[in-house]
């Protein structure tokens, strides 16, 4: 092979470094992702499947439903009817961010800015999100 | 009778432990006072309409009205209190000169010169600001309120050189440190966004009047201006009113008695 001195140590090197994550992490224990679930309901707006796949589609459509169509009222699969707000509906229950949301947001390395201006609980004390005692918040 | 009473301390340093926590999540709590959470069925009478507008009976106003009306907005909409040039505003006051520019009024009439007139957005029937946003950040909604949707605002700050009245206000910085009344159920902003009056949209879905409404005691009449015999077409109809700058073209939905 032509100039095979330069390009076969060349391969080696470009295939170490790109399979390296893979042998890095090759027999560490499957990512797994532990959530705090609350403890004063048992079901979601939506079934555990729906929510996980399409909580930030159904958060977007809240968003744009409430704010641009002046809709205020989701009615679930079930009928069920809910305020469309995600401080005063989804963190009513999920009352600690930083034991639901981050718990997957940190690992996978999402950040969304909801925070910024949405508060973290409807019971939040003061305009300034408290500080979580976990690691990672965002 | 030692270790009992060993045990006896340790139960007790455990209970004040105990009772510490829980004045701690005490303190965490929402403010005494607060609205109960909403929930779907709190829409199931919303206050609905063609044009909403207001009336300004500016005979009542003074500085300390305008407080009160500009406390219950600030407080509903956590609106910071920022001195200076990066301050933030739904609800102010001004003077005549200040309200009425285009009136060139000289030799006015000595209280309608010293009253103190409420300033907020004039929610217009031509809003300026939503024909400059680059992002349709800012929109008019079919019943008249000119809405802000503060997740697609930029930031460009076109609208605040648009709008003829300086009702709108950007935020030069977090506004969390600087926010008084603090209300968990309403959103507060983020740096880098404008924002202004929005009618209480939120209250309206609810059924309810604007905050400054409820707390003005009947000096600002509210409701829909495409409806004859509304409050605030009647007492249109009875008392001359004024509208702010009309010659900027917009079409303010707010009208001044005089």
């Amino acid at each position: 092979m032509y100039q095979a001195k330069y390009i076969i140590p060349g391969l080696i090197v470009f295939a170490a470094l790109v399979l390296f994550p893979f042998v890095f992490n090759a027999g560490s224990a499957p990512f797994e992702v532990k959530l705090e679930l609350p403890k004063n309901a048992s079901e979601c707006i939506e079934a555990k499947e729906v929510m996980r796949a399409r909580h930030m589609q159904i958060l977007d459509e809240w968003r744009d439903k409430v704010v641009r169509q002046g809709v205020h009222v989701y009615e679930n699969s079930k009928g069920q009817k809910f305020d469309i707000s995600l401080t005063n509906t989804c963190m009513e229950c999920h009352t600690d961010k930083a034991k639901f949301c981050d718990r997957c947001h940190t690992p996978v390395g999402v950040s969304p800015y909801c925070w910024d201006c949405h508060n973290l609980s409807p019971k939040q004390a003061g305009p300034i999100p408290p500080v979580s005692q976990e690691a990672g918040g965002h | 009778m030692k270790s009992s009473r060993r045990k006896f301390l340790k139960l007790a340093a455990v209970s004040a432990l105990g009772l510490g926590a829980g004045r701690i999540g005490f303190l965490g709590d929402a403010p005494a006072g607060a609205m109960d959470i909403p929930t779907a069925a709190d829409y199931n009478a919303p206050m609905e309409a063609k044009h909403w507008g207001m009336a300004i009976d500016t005979t009542r106003f003074n500085q300390e009205l305008v407080d009160v009306c500009a406390t219950a907005c600030h407080t509903e909409h956590n609106v910071p209190t920022i001195p200076g040039k990066k301050g933030v505003k739904w609800f102010f006051g001004g003077n005549f000169e200040e309200t009425f520019p285009t009136e060139h009024g000289h030799y006015l009439a000595e209280d309608v010169e010293h009253r103190v007139y409420p300033l907020l957005c004039n929610q217009c029937e031509e809003p300026m600001c939503v024909r400059v946003c680059p992002t349709q950040a800012t929109f008019k909604r079919a019943d008249g309120i000119v809405m802000m949707d503060f997740h697609r605002c930029i930031g460009c700050r076109y609208c605040m050189a648009g709008c003829p009245f300086g009702a709108r206000s950007f935020n030069f910085q977090d506004p969390r440190p600087f926010i008084k009344n603090f209300n968990p159920l309403f959103p507060t902003r983020t740096r880098g966004v404008v924002e202004k009056c929005n009618f209480c949209s939120e209250l309206l879905a609810m059924g309810k009047m604007p905050a400054c409404v409820e707390a003005s005691g009947g000096a600002l009449i509210f409701g829909d201006l495409d409806d004859p015999e509304s409050d605030i077409r009647k007492v249109l109809r009875e008392r001359f009113a004024l509208r702010r700058k009309p010659d900027a073209g917009t079409g303010p939905s707010v009208y001044y008695l005089m």
